[in-house]
């Protein structure tokens, strides 16, 4: 499929049908929020339920528009030295005793040594470099995943490097992108993301789909997957992320869950192969539990009626 | 700016999102209706979201509705704020009473009152006096149960408080810090920047070694009926420790759960105690502590706010609901915590028992049952949180703080 240009689309309708087109359907919320995201050339953060989709967006969103995706995964204690840039240390050092061996360093004072240990060939770029720096072809789309898990201190850096989308680097000078990138922030909510951040942003969460809607993309997501199976079981999940589960399943689960169904040969959902292949669905041990001893017969019946030929 | 003058900052009453007034008056004048509504709503968000009418497509109801979600509100707790605000002000639906406002009329909490006038009315005469009087107070303060104190008093134990330091148990960093001794691993960067100044000849090897942090603390706060006379106390007790070192949360569990970090951050510790009232919308009501539990573990705790947390549950333990459900949610907590501290104010009481079905049934599932009925007992807590004994060394099943209590009682 040609690859559109990001920064030319024009309407909500046309960011809903570029995303369907490569196997995510939005809704209309979180088509508008891309879609505003994309105009304005603001980052765009998205909280939700794990399991709802959001890292997806930024996959899709670079599938479609051809540009490649940058993915900056966060953790505790990340710094500039792994999301931005590092020198290739090993390489300067080996660098310094050739030229130590073959008498260049002599004499040399020490600026003129650091010009020539801190040149671009010993720069290791990180994510965030990588994103600014690209100039050619379609935008990248930058993905800062799990933004929740760094440190304060590193928010701060990041909403430096997104208000301006340049990065200075003492040696060599400052990288300023030509085209900012399009950046996709996620956060699964365990501690609050900075306000400072947030006004930088705009802001989406990701609810789970509804039943409708699921059947929907489990379709798309897995064709094997026969129409009427698809709508039992995003009727069947729907109703037990009404139970009260310690981790209610998300649309990936879902998708698991009906693609084993599929491949157990079961045209329709029914307890049996429902028991069978609940795990799936569902990752705890308990939730299996209160699943099957208090809900699953009804549930499953309960869909399989709703959705009977 | 605008001809129509329809989207001007001033007071609304009717509809008065005219789509042909100019789109930063509109979205200055929405904005300020939901700050009036007690959304926080910044400059750039309202210009960002002025920026954002500008190239959607105004006449659809669903692109006008997303659009502000998107630009103008940041948590997912203010949209019902935002819902009502969008109908009165694009719809000219009748705006009733905002959420926010009525959460802020009834606070059972009587103390803020009491500190304003007690701030003023008796610390000017003499400055000599009050000093005395002070000292000889806190005395008898630190013995005292809080439920016997006057408001005089609990201002007076607030004071002692601020000085309890709950900079708590650390562990492991993946951030490193540079090491002074030979131990941890090389530091190639330092090694290379110091090697240039010795013409290219690393002279030293500089090491890192992985850094500690403090663990998250997380306390939760019983806010019910029950506790009606420990919890005004206590809620400065949380606010200290909110307001003292970072990776802190407090949540309030009454009949539903409420976060207060945000309230409790502000380092005013009356402009803190009036945030918090306002934000709980249960203030002794009844007790679903179960229930509430299960909401932290649900959408905080076990998503990784609890996860290698200190967790400290100030609460009598009188639990409504089901002791299944209790137990069951004390044990999916302690399974991600580093630590469970349950504070029971009533511990002290002679002859006490913990049997109460919910503390019974939280009891197993405890690594630490303390007191916390005066402020002696809190600074002992306070030292309890900063030792940081790992779990395997002690009983896996809470058995020692559960057999503490239960010998106590029979004799």
């Amino acid at each position: 499929m040609a690859a559109t240009d990001l920064r030319s689309v024009s309407s909500v309708a046309e960011v809903s049908q570029g995303l369907r087109d490569h196997a995510y359907l939005p809704d209309e919320a979180l088509a508008t929020a891309v879609y505003l995201a994309l105009r304005l050339r603001r980052p765009l953060l998205l909280e939700g339920e794990p399991g709802v989709g959001k890292t997806e967006v930024a996959k899709v969103i670079a599938d479609w528009g051809g540009g490649r995706l940058i993915r900056l995964q966060c953790y505790e204690g990340i710094d500039a030295a792994q999301a931005v840039y590092e020198w290739d240390y090993a390489r300067q050092l080996m660098h310094l005793r050739t030229m130590e061996a073959t008498g260049r360093a002599r004499g040399a004072d020490e600026d003129r040594l650091a010009d020539e240990l801190y040149n671009e060939r010993f720069l290791v770029r990180r994510p965030l470099l990588e994103a600014i720096e690209a100039s050619e072809g379609p935008p990248p789309v930058l993905l800062v995943d799990e933004v929740d898990r760094s440190d304060d201190e590193f928010e701060a850096f990041l909403l430096e490097v997104l208000s301006d989308y340049s990065i200075t680097i003492p040696e060599l000078g400052t990288f300023a992108a030509v085209e900012p990138p399009v950046v996709l922030i996620t956060s699964n909510r365990t501690r609050d993301v900075h306000d400072a951040l947030k006004r930088r942003c705009l802001y989406h969460w990701v609810a789970h789909p509804g039943p409708q809607r699921e059947a929907e993309i489990i379709r798309l997501r897995a064709p094997e997957v026969t129409d009427r199976l698809a709508r039992q079981v995003a009727h069947a999940a729907a109703a037990m992320r009404e139970v009260g589960l310690y981790k209610p399943p998300g649309v990936a689960e879902t998708i698991d869950w009906a693609r084993a169904l599929s491949l157990l040969g079961g045209a329709t959902l029914d307890l049996a192969n429902a028991s069978a292949t609940l795990g799936a669905l569902l990752k705890y041990r308990e939730d299996r539990d209160r699943v099957i001893e208090h809900d699953l017969a009804a549930i499953v019946a309960d869909a399989a009626t709703a959705h009977s030929p | 700016m605008s001809d129509e003058g329809g989207g001007a900052a001033g007071a609304p009453t009717g509809p008065r999102g005219s789509l042909e007034s100019d789109p930063v008056d509109v979205a200055v004048g929405f904005a300020s209706a939901l700050r009036r509504a007690g959304l926080e709503v910044s400059l750039t968000s309202a210009l960002l979201y002025a920026e954002a009418l500008s190239v959607c497509d105004v006449a659809s109801r669903p692109s006008l509705y997303w659009a502000g979600r998107a630009a103008l509100v940041h948590r997912i707790e203010d949209v019902d704020v935002y819902d009502a605000v969008f109908g009165a002000f694009w719809l000219g639906e009748p705006l009733g009473v905002s959420p926010m406002a009525a959460a802020s009329v009834p606070v059972v909490l009587q103390v803020d009152d009491a500190d304003g006038s007690d701030e003023h009315g008796e610390e000017s005469p003499g400055d000599t006096e009050t000093i005395t009087l002070r000292y000889s107070a806190t005395e008898t303060l630190t013995t005292k149960d809080f439920a016997d104190y006057t408001d005089s008093e609990l201002e007076e134990a607030r004071r002692l408080m601020e000085r309890l330091r709950f900079s708590g148990p650390t562990r492991p960093s993946r951030r490193p810090e540079p090491s002074r001794s030979c131990r941890g691993r090389l530091d190639v960067r330092r090694t290379v920047r110091a090697a240039m100044r010795s013409g290219g000849e690393p002279m030293r090897m500089h090491r890192r070694m992985s850094g500690r942090r403090p663990r998250r603390l997380v306390m939760l706060l019983d806010v019910s009926g029950s506790m009606e006379r420990y919890a005004r106390a206590l809620l400065r007790l949380v606010h200290a420790a909110v307001a003292g070192r970072s990776r802190v949360e407090a949540f309030a569990l009454g009949t539903r759960l409420t976060r207060l970090t945000r309230e409790l951050s502000s380092r005013d510790p009356d402009r803190a105690m009036r945030a918090a009232s306002a934000a709980v919308p249960d203030w002794s009501g009844g007790t679903r502590l179960g229930a509430g539990l299960r909401a932290f573990n649900d959408e905080w705790g076990c998503r990784g706010m609890a996860r290698g947390a200190v967790v400290v549950i100030l609460s009598d333990g009188w639990d409504r609901g089901d002791p299944a459900e209790m137990s069951e949610q004390m044990q999916r907590l302690q399974r991600v915590a580093n630590r469970v501290v349950w504070v029971n104010p009533l511990k002290a009481s002679p002859g006490y028992a913990p049997l109460a079905r919910g503390m019974a049934a939280a009891l197993p599932h405890v690594d630490d049952f303390v007191e916390g009925h005066n402020l002696e007992s809190l600074e002992r807590l306070a030292e309890l949180v900063l030792t940081d004994t790992p779990r395997a060394s002690r009983p896996r099943d809470g058995s020692r703080a559960a057999g503490t209590v239960l010998a106590g009682a029979s004799a």
